[in-house]
């Protein structure tokens, strides 16, 4: 019996002679365990050596090979061949990116919107840093759904305020600074505000939810923001109704 | 050589999952409420010009069948906001006890549907009882 085969309609753009996008059919071989990280690794490895894509762990860990599958923001690790056969499946770079090169985006945007939200510890005590700072269970249960973030980034291609206001932080990089405002060991809130508070903060989410739909990792970011809304509005009565206290 | 190619969002966006169409469906129902409340404004604003002489007139229009559909519209619309938006609360106010999360299903009912359950059947028995 032949072998049977589906076809993967592949994003195509070299940025030295490409004006413009192009799409190119590459028939793979159909295996049932097969997921389209392998079918695309295929391709490179037996057809087309110029194919240009961004892969690592291949289980849903590195958040490297997320790319647009029939449309949908998905980690190509995770999505099955069988799920479409014997369709064709149409692999797209990730949308509300730049397109470097065929699959592979420009993360440069996503990389200052992540470090403007200081997604780290902040403590004003650093000359004590030999200590412990210990935590309780559910100290570490407030926040730890929002920490399993992998930056991905399907959440911005699922957003569709990113289109419009392209300033916005966006729903990974919000979510990751809800988190450590929840750490109990975390004294940055503070700093955190005025870039949280601002338009392109949390309140240029609409809430229109498929962050969390498309979010491999189940964090849940429009929960986040909408969390971190009532937090900087909080923080804005406190500013106003008690300006001698702490926000 | 970079060259980084931008393209742009699909137009049709709200038109592509599910999720989309549904949430276009309830930021559409505030419209509809919003025109209700436009014609409460405007009904009462009657009422005050016409007193009580004329409130049968005035009653007579609430009950034409293109006002009772324009209601009917603005309370499926109101309804199933209300509905989407308790059902989003656990996501926006969600609670614990010590580590265990509260179920989702009493945040919503505690927070949305009881209390509305609650007020609808006041205001019925404080009208029709």
């Amino acid at each position: 019996m032949p072998q049977e085969t589906i076809t993967l309609e592949v994003f195509r753009y070299r940025p030295e002679e490409d004006k413009q996008s192009t799409f190119q059919n590459y028939d793979v071989p159909y295996h049932e365990h097969w997921v389209v990280l392998d079918a695309i690794n295929w391709i490179k490895d037996n057809v087309d050596g110029t194919l240009s894509y961004r892969w690592s762990c291949r289980m849903g860990v590195c958040g490297s090979c997320g790319m647009m599958i029939n449309g949908e923001p998905k980690l190509t690790c995770a999505v099955f061949l069988k799920d479409y056969f014997p369709k064709v499946i149409r692999v797209e770079p990730l949308v509300n990116f730049p397109v470097e090169r065929d699959l592979v985006i420009d993360m440069d945007g996503f990389m200052e919107k992540l470090k403007s939200v200081k997604p780290w510890i902040i403590r004003d005590d650093t000359d004590q840093m030999d200590q412990e700072y210990l935590q309780t269970p559910s100290q570490l249960a407030a926040y730890k759904d929002f920490s399993m973030c992998i930056n991905c980034m399907l959440c911005y291609s699922a957003c569709p305020v990113l289109d419009g206001d392209p300033e916005f932080i966006g729903p990974a990089a919000l979510a990751l600074a809800h988190r450590y405002n929840l750490d109990s060991r975390d004294k940055g809130n503070e700093q955190r505000q005025d870039i949280m508070g601002a338009e392109e903060g949390v309140w240029g989410c609409a809430f229109v939810g498929e962050c969390t739909e498309v979010c491999p990792k189940n964090v849940n970011p429009a929960g986040a923001i909408q969390q971190a809304k009532i937090a900087s509005t909080k923080a804005w009565y406190r500013s106003v109704l008690l300006p001698w206290g702490k926000r | 050589m970079r060259n980084p190619l931008v393209r742009p969002y699909p137009k049709d966006w709200f038109l592509r999952t599910r999720a989309y169409r549904l949430f276009m469906l309830r930021e559409l129902t505030s419209v509809c409420i919003a025109g209700y409340l436009v014609y409460l404004i405007w009904w009462l604003y009657k009422f005050n010009q016409v007193g009580a002489e004329g409130y049968e007139e005035l009653l007579s229009f609430v009950r034409h069948p293109v006002s009772i559909g324009m209601h009917t519209i603005a309370l499926i619309a109101a309804v199933w906001h209300s509905i989407t938006w308790f059902n989003l609360t656990p996501s926006v106010m969600p609670m614990r006890i010590g580590e265990d999360k509260v179920p989702d299903v009493v945040i919503s009912i505690a927070t949305g549907f009881g209390p509305w359950l609650v007020l609808t059947g006041f205001i019925l028995w404080a009208t029709l009882g």
